[in-house]
């Protein structure tokens, strides 16, 4: 599920007084450094991938198939005699890759349509809503599955429907916050001194949205992530021999018997990083709230 | 209330209009020629051009949407390319197995996801608390096909317990029914467990704080009363909102849970018609679920209206 980020709880401006207790708030909590070194962990390994000592991602050893965990392979092999290991390790940079790429393409257009929207009011704001509520009425992955199915089945076209259907979060999310700081003094002021209608966007609303945008951005990226994850088990998202996590999935359940850990270390995989980002998204809504500062 | 579900209908109609474009222009986003697509090995012109005359192709856009919308208010979401039969029909058809999952995970969402959280807020800054709320999460971040995995791995490869797939309609064997979908119906209730024993805590947290339950326990009545009577009965209204408006989730979780324990339901359906390239059946189904969902809405909106009387005169 998509978590939401409630307008009210960061709906404030954020001066740099308060950005440093946010910091202070961040770096106190626990779960919020543990989600953090978790999402840093599996950056890193994604990012060097190349340089790690394991046998390339579609390396196959016929001598070595369905092979259980030993010293030469640590998460054993699969149907074809690969390397589990170096496929989880590869496959980390289609996961992420998705995650972050899907949610960039959410943001980059529901932001500017949720301001739009916001700044705008009137006609402009109704269409844009009404479109916005016909987007969400249609559950996350059924869209996303729809329009994989319809654009063709590739780790692009996944990335584009998740974060298609991602969109609509951020056209709500940042409606709201425009609307809320449009009633801010500081913005009353700008406008009473001539600043023009790009000026009040780019350096008064925009900045004072960010806050609650970073934290959904963040939860996104963790439902886009098991988004990719479900698409490729489906056989829509990342293609063979390509590596990712939900195809390996996808492959490993029909050896669940022979190999029970070709289906075991994928998941945990997904399920760590999926953590990560939820326990990091939770931190930051907590540092940001500033109902407690 | 009516006129309330009257004025809420009327607002929803432009919502269904856009929704109804979407679904249309979906096939138009296909590579190609979309006729050439669904004539699939099909190479005869002359066939090629009775599909183009059927389906309106040679018309303008505008035109094939309004024959296109027209057909779908008779009911009409046209005819799955793979069996053949009217796509409305093969959703009434599959429709009640989904439910069945559905309504069953809800329960079992419910009986974990209610008592977690009360509990949870009741003791908070404790380890019960902190260990719900680890657990919530690890529910919300764990991906629910693995989880089904996992379990068709240990339930039933190696202790036996459960049959790893297959359905049994419930009219025939209720009792073979439920135990078959026993598992999926956990798989896919873990999520939604996690959701409402997070919004179940926060609704608590905040009654708990309220004036009445202060006074409840300064009359002198017993905690568990305070809690079950007081508290937690008005901690629900807002979570019973969320429960309808879980029905998004419930439907899309259907269609992985489905797939891992071979159940034929509205999930399977979906992705049996996405790989066979049975569009019709793909845009029906977003239409479908996309007004039923808007439906749900509404009904949360009621739901919460009458739950919560202050509402109603807004």
């Amino acid at each position: 599920m998509t978590a939401v980020v409630d307008p009210k709880v960061v709906a404030d401006p954020l001066p740099p007084r308060r950005s440093n207790r946010a910091w202070e708030k961040f770096r106190r909590n626990p779960s919020a450094l543990l989600g953090g070194a978790v999402v840093a962990f599996f950056l890193i390994v994604a990012l060097l991938a190349p340089v790690l000592p394991v046998p390339g991602p579609a390396d196959t050893d016929w001598s070595a198939v369905r092979k259980a965990p030993s010293a030469a392979h640590p998460f054993g092999t699969d149907e074809i005699g690969r390397d589990v290991l170096s496929r989880m390790i590869w496959g980390a940079q289609a996961s992420l890759l998705a995650g972050v790429v899907s949610v960039a393409i959410a943001v980059l257009l529901g932001v500017p349509l949720g301001m739009l929207a916001g700044y705008l009011r009137g006609w402009t704001d109704a269409v844009i809503s009404r479109f916005t509520e016909a987007l969400l009425a249609a559950p996350f992955l059924i869209l996303a599955i729809a329009l994989a199915a319809f654009l063709g089945p590739s780790l692009q076209n996944a990335m584009i429907a998740i974060g298609l259907s991602a969109m609509p979060i951020f056209i709500r999310l940042a409606r709201a916050q425009t609307l809320s700081v449009m009633t801010e003094d500081y913005v009353e002021s700008a406008r009473a001194v001539g600043i023009g209608h790009l000026g009040l966007i780019g350096r008064y609303i925009l900045p004072n949205i960010l806050p609650p945008i970073i934290v959904q951005s963040t939860l996104t990226i963790a439902t886009a992530i098991i988004a990719e994850a479900s698409l490729s088990f489906l056989g829509l998202g990342q293609q063979p021999p390509a590596p990712s996590w939900g195809a390996m999935l996808n492959i490993a359940k029909n050896f669940l018997e022979q190999a029970p850990w070709m289906a075991l270390y994928p998941g945990i995989a997904i399920f760590l990083v999926v953590l990560g980002f939820n326990l990091l998204g939770d931190g930051l809504r907590d540092a940001l709230d500033p109902r407690d500062t | 209330m009516l006129a309330f579900i009257g004025r809420r209908i009327l607002i929803a109609i432009p919502t269904v209009i856009i929704i109804s474009i979407f679904v249309f222009a979906l096939q138009h986003m296909l590579p190609g020629d979309p006729i050439l697509v669904m004539a699939g090995e099909e190479r005869d012109p002359a066939v090629i051009e009775a599909l183009r005359e059927k389906y309106r192709m040679n018309d303008p856009i505008p035109v094939q949407y309004l024959a296109w919308a027209g057909a779908a208010l008779q009911g009409d979401l046209g005819i799955s390319l793979r069996t053949q039969q009217p796509v409305l029909e093969l959703i009434g058809q599959k429709l009640p197995v989904t439910i069945q999952l559905a309504v069953m995970a809800l329960i079992i969402a419910i009986l974990i996801g209610i008592p977690a959280g009360v509990l949870s807020a009741y003791k908070k800054g404790t380890w019960i608390d902190w260990l719900a709320n680890i657990v919530a999460l690890s529910g919300l971040s764990v991906p629910n096909f693995w989880l089904g995995i996992m379990l068709i791995l240990l339930v039933s490869v190696k202790l036996g317990w459960l049959p790893a797939s297959g359905y049994q309609p419930l009219s025939e064997d209720p009792i073979q029914s439920i135990k078959v979908m026993l598992m999926p119906a956990f798989v896919l209730g873990t999520g939604i467990a996690a959701t409402l024993m997070r919004h179940t805590r926060s609704a608590m947290l905040s009654v708990l704080k309220s004036d009445y339950v202060r006074t409840a326990r300064a009359k002198g009545l017993r905690e568990r009363v305070v809690l079950v009577k007081h508290a937690l009965r008005n901690a629900l209204v807002p979570v019973v909102t969320v429960i309808t408006l879980l029905f998004g989730e419930l439907l899309a979780g259907a269609v992985l849970t489905e797939q891992i324990f071979t159940i034929p339901g509205f999930g399977k359906l979906v992705v049996d018609a996405v790989f066979n390239r049975d569009y019709a059946v793909v845009q029906g189904i977003v239409l479908c679920t996309g007004i039923a969902f808007i439906a749900m809405n509404i009904l949360a909106d009621a739901a919460y209206r009458v739950l919560n009387p202050r509402m109603s005169d807004q």
